[in-house]
C-alpha cells in the first residue's frame, strides 16, 4: 500500500506506542487473572459437549462444582482431572453429571498426582488444539480445491433465528454472490453466561450461537464452496460473556472469521471491563491458532456519536485492538479492523471525509485485511436515496481498497432485507466494482489537500486521546465514559463475579500450549504464515 | 365533497400513476418462463387495482424467484374524510428531543432503575431497551446524554427494587416480564406496583413491559404505563420525556391511564 496521504511516521510510531502503553497494564491483568468462560473453554477443547437436562451446558455444571469446593485460582484443570483419573470415570460427560450431582469430592492434587492429573488434563487438551490445527489446514485444502474469492470480500448476513432457514438463505446468498457468511446472534446471547447447546430452531432476532449450528452451517457452505468453486467464508460472534467458549467452538468447527472486539461488550453490553479484557485475550489466542480472521467493532462508535467528532476514537479503539490482538498472537492478516461510513450526507463533503477517514484506516494497517461498514444511522426510509448512498459507500471501499465490504441494504432500518433487497444490494456492489475497480490506483490525494489534512487532523486527535487514556489508565478511561458515551466502570458490569485471580501454580494446559507455541518464535508457527497463506492477503 | 376525493399524482392531476415493485416465486429463464412470469406480474397488479399497468423491469433472482417493477393507473379514489388519525397519547421524539425536553423540563438528569423481578432471568427485553446497544435500529436509553439508567439485571427481588429506586432518587421504574406461565407476570407487576404504593407517596413513575402484556391493563395492574411486544426504546423515550417533564402534558394518573392529573 503506497502511502497516499504522506502521514507523518512518526506520529504513526508515536500512535502506537502509546498503544502498547496504554494496553500494557491489561495484559498483565490478563495473565494474572482466569474467568469462569476461560476455564470453560478448556473443558470444551478437551472434548466436553452436552448439558444437563435443563439445557444447562456440562461445562458450566463442572466448572460451578469445582470451584464451589476447590476453587479456580488454580485453574479448573488440575481438580477435574485429578478427579477423573481417581475416580475412574470414563469420560469428562461422566465426571460433570457425577459433580452435577454433588457426588464427586474435588481437591487439588499434589506430588505425583497433579503430575498425573497434568498430563491426563495435556494430553486432552493436545488433541483438541490438534484438531483445530487440523481444521485450519482443511481450510487452507479448500481454497486451493475451490479457490480464493479476489478483494474486497463481500459480506452477506442471515438472520432468521432457525438454523434450518438459515443454511437455504445462506447458499442462495453464496450463490449470488457472497463471500462471506454471517448468521447474526439471537438478541442478547452476549450476555448469556453460558452457550446453549444443539441445532436451534428460534431467537430473537437471530440464530443462537452453538457449536452444532456452527457445524451444520459450515458443512452446508463447504458444500456450496464445491458447487462455485469458491470458499465461502463463515462468520459468527465470539463478543460477549462466552467469548473463549465460542472462540473454542469456531476453531473446533473451522469458522473463518469472528466478531471479536476488544471493548464492545463493555461499552455496548455492560459487560464488567476485567471480565471482558481477560476473557478477550484468551479467545484471540484461539483464533490466532486457528487462523481466523477477527472482527472488531468501531462501526458501533460512529452509530452512537458523530462520525466527524467522533472519527479519531474509531483510530484508537483500532490501535487498541491491534495492540491486544497482536500480544494475543493475530498475525496482521487476521485483524480485520472495522470501520463505517456514517457521517451524516447533509454535512458538506461528506463524501469526500469519508474517503480521508478509510484512506486513513487503510494506510494505518496496510496488511489489515479491514471490514467497511455501510451507512445504517443515516438510512431513512426513503430507499432511493439509500441505494444511491450505498453505491457511494461501495465506491470509497474500492477507492481505498477495504477488503471486507459488508453489503449495505436500501431497506436499512425498515424490515428484515427482502429477497430483492439483497439482489439490488448486490447489483449496487458489482457495477462499482466493475466500473471503478481501478480507480483506487489513481486515487492520489492532492498534497496538502483537504484528504490529506483530514487524515492528519484524525491521527493527531487520536495521539491526543491515546495520550489522555495512558495517563488515566484504560479502565479508568473507560470508566470515565471516553468511548461511546457510556461510563463503564471497572468493578461495574455483569460479569464480574466469574472473575479469578490466579494462584502460584494456576495450570491451565490450553494456554500452556498456546503461549510455549508462540514463545517458540513466529517462524515456525502458523500464525507466522503471510497474509496471503491464510487468505486474507491484498 | 369533490375537494375530499384524490387519485395519485403522476405527472397530470387526476392520472392515479404509482410505482410499485415485488417479487414472485416463479422462474425467469427461458422465454416461455419469461412471458408466464410477466403474465403473473400483470395479473398481480390488475388484481391491485392497477389498469392498465406495464412491467417495465423484470429480473430472475437465483432460479425460482423474479423481481418486478411495474407503472401503472390505479383505479382506486382516496376519500380524505374518511382518513381517521390515531393519537399517541404522547409525542415521538428523537433522542436529541427527549434530552432537550428532559434538560429543559427537569434541569437535571433523568434517573431510570430497570429490573427484571421475580424468577424472571429473561434480561432480553429490558437490556435491548436499556443497553446502549438498543434494538430496531435505536439506541437504548443508556444511549440518552439527560437519562441516568440504572440496570439491576434479572430476578430482582420487589423490596430491593423499592429499595434501590429510593437511594438513586429515580424518576421512573422500568420492569421486565417475559415469563408468563400462570400469570405471573401480571401477577408480579401487580406485586411491584402495591410495594412502591405502599413505600410512601412520591413514589416513582412505574413503567412495565413485556410480550405478552396488554397495554391496556396499566390500571388494573396499578402501574403507569405498560408497553408490549415490538417497543423501541425511542417509544419509551419518548413517553418518560412527556411524562416527567413539568412542562409536559399531564402526568397520567395511576389510576387511569390515559387520564389527566397531576
Amino acid at each position: 500500500m503506497q502511502n497516499r496521504l504522506n502521514l507523518d511516521p512518526k506520529v504513526v510510531r508515536q500512535a502506537r506506542d502509546l498503544a502498547r502503553t496504554a494496553g500494557q497494564p491489561i495484559v498483565e491483568m490478563a495473565k494474572t487473572h482466569t474467568t469462569v468462560s476461560v476455564e470453560r473453554a478448556v473443558l470444551r477443547l478437551a472434548g466436553l459437549q452436552g448439558a444437563d437436562p435443563d439445557g444447562m451446558p456440562w461445562v458450566n455444571r463442572l466448572v460451578d462444582a469445582v470451584r464451589e469446593t476447590t476453587g479456580l485460582e488454580h485453574g479448573v484443570a488440575l481438580p477435574a482431572w485429578d478427579a477423573l483419573l481417581s475416580g475412574g470415570y470414563d469420560s469428562l460427560a461422566a465426571l460433570a453429571e457425577a459433580a452435577a450431582h454433588g457426588k464427586v469430592q474435588f481437591r487439588l492434587p499434589a506430588g505425583d498426582d497433579a503430575l498425573a492429573a497434568k498430563a491426563a488434563a495435556s494430553a486432552a487438551l493436545s488433541k483438541g488444539i490438534a484438531r483445530i490445527d487440523a481444521n485450519r489446514a482443511q481450510r487452507q485444502q479448500m481454497i486451493e480445491a475451490t479457490s480464493d474469492p479476489p478483494k474486497p470480500w463481500i459480506y452477506l448476513i442471515v438472520a432468521t433465528g432457525d438454523i434450518y432457514e438459515d443454511i437455504p438463505q445462506a447458499q442462495a446468498a453464496a450463490r449470488e454472490g457472497a463471500d462471506i457468511i454471517a448468521v447474526i446472534r439471537s438478541t442478547g446471547q452476549s450476555l448469556l453466561d453460558y452457550v446453549p447447546e444443539g441445532a436451534t430452531r428460534e431467537g430473537f432476532a437471530g440464530t443462537y450461537a452453538t457449536q452444532e449450528n456452527f457445524r451444520l452451517m459450515r458443512a452446508a457452505l463447504d458444500e456450496t464452496s464445491h458447487e462455485l468453486g469458491r470458499y465461502v467464508r463463515l462468520t459468527n460472534y465470539a463478543s460477549g460473556l462466552c467469548m473463549p467458549e465460542i472462540a473454542s467452538l469456531a476453531g473446533l468447527q473451522r469458522l473463518d472469521m469472528m466478531l471479536n472486539d476488544c471493548m464492545y461488550g463493555i461499552i455496548f453490553r455492560d459487560i464488567n471491563p476485567r471480565r471482558t479484557f481477560i476473557d478477550q485475550r484468551f479467545s484471540r489466542q484461539i483464533h490466532a491458532r486457528a487462523g481466523i480472521i477477527i472482527n472488531t467493532g468501531e462501526d458501533n462508535y460512529l452509530t452512537t456519536a458523530d462520525a466527524v467528532d467522533a472519527a479519531h476514537t474509531v483510530v484508537v479503539s483500532q490501535l487498541m485492538n491491534e495492540f491486544f490482538g497482536k500480544e494475543a498472537g493475530l498475525a496482521d492478516g487476521q485483524l480485520g479492523l472495522g470501520h463505517a461510513f456514517e457521517i451524516n450526507p447533509d454535512v458538506p463533503d461528506s463524501f469526500v471525509l469519508e474517503l480521508a477517514h478509510a484512506q486513513l484506516v487503510r494506510e494505518l494497517f496496510p496488511d489489515a485485511p479491514l471490514k467497511y461498514m455501510p451507512p445504517t444511522k443515516h438510512m431513512t426510509g426513503n430507499v432511493f436515496a439509500g441505494y444511491l448512498l450505498d453505491a457511494f459507500f461501495n465506491l470509497c471501499g474500492v477507492m481505498t481498497d477495504q477488503s471486507i465490504l459488508l453489503i449495505g441494504m436500501m431497506t436499512e432500518g425498515i424490515h428484515t432485507p427482502f429477497l430483492s433487497d439483497r439482489d439490488l444490494a448486490l447489483e449496487n456492489v458489482r457495477y462499482v466494482r466493475d466500473a471503478a475497480g481501478r480507480l483506487g490506483e489513481s486515487f492520489v490525494p492532492a498534497p496538502g489537500g483537504f484528504i490529506g489534512r483530514r487524515a492528519s487532523q484524525v491521527l493527531g486527535e487520536s495521539v491526543d486521546l491515546l495520550r489522555r487514556i495512558c495517563d488515566d489508565g484504560l479502565l479508568n478511561a473507560i470508566a470515565d465514559g471516553t468511548f461511546g458515551i457510556t461510563k463503564r466502570p471497572a468493578d461495574g458490569g455483569r460479569g464480574l463475579d466469574g472473575v479469578i485471580t490466579r494462584a502460584d501454580g494456576y495450570f491451565n494446559p490450553a494456554s500452556e500450549i498456546l503461549e510455549k507455541e508462540g514463545e517458540r518464535g513466529h517462524s515456525t508457527h502458523p500464525a507466522s504464515l503471510t497474509a496471503s497463506q491464510i487468505g486474507a492477503g491484498q | 365533497m369533490t375537494g375530499n376525493i384524490v387519485r395519485p399524482y403522476g405527472d397530470t392531476t387526476g392520472d392515479g400513476r404509482i410505482q410499485v415493485s415485488f417479487t414472485l416465486p416463479v422462474p425467469f429463464g427461458t422465454p416461455t418462463e419469461k412471458a408466464r412470469a410477466e403474465g403473473a406480474a400483470m395479473q398481480l397488479a390488475a388484481k391491485m387495482g392497477l389498469e392498465p399497468a406495464m412491467v417495465v423491469h423484470a429480473k430472475g433472482m437465483g432460479p425460482d424467484f423474479t423481481f418486478f417493477i411495474v407503472y401503472g393507473r390505479v383505479s382506486h379514489l382516496v376519500d380524505l374524510s374518511q382518513v381517521t388519525v390515531v393519537e399517541r397519547e404522547f409525542p415521538l421524539l428523537s433522542p436529541a428531543e427527549v434530552n432537550l425536553r428532559i434538560r429543559t423540563g427537569l434541569g437535571r438528569k433523568l434517573v431510570v432503575v430497570g429490573a427484571c423481578i421475580g424468577t424472571d432471568a429473561h434480561t432480553v427485553g429490558i437490556d435491548a431497551i436499556l443497553n446502549v446497544k438498543g434494538h430496531s435500529g435505536e439506541k437504548g436509553l443508556e444511549y440518552y446524554r439527560e437519562i441516568r439508567v440504572v440496570n439491576l439485571g434479572a430476578q430482582v427481588a420487589v423490596p430491593d427494587l423499592v429499595a434501590r429506586a429510593k437511594a438513586e432518587g429515580a424518576d421512573a421504574v422500568l420492569v421486565s416480564q417475559v415469563v408468563t406461565q400462570r400469570d405471573a407476570h401480571i401477577t408480579n407487576a401487580q406485586e411491584m406496583s402495591a410495594a412502591f404504593n405502599a413505600a410512601g407517596p412520591d413514589r416513582p413513575l412505574l413503567v412495565v413491559g413485556g410480550p405478552r402484556f396488554d397495554p391496556a391493563m396499566a390500571a388494573s395492574v396499578g402501574v403507569d404505563k405498560i408497553f408490549g411486544k415490538a417497543t423501541t426504546p425511542g417509544e419509551v423515550a419518548s413517553y418518560l420525556a412527556y411524562a416527567l417533564t413539568p412542562d409536559g402534558e399531564p402526568v397520567p394518573a395511576p389510576a387511569a391511564a390515559g387520564g389527566a392529573a397531576a
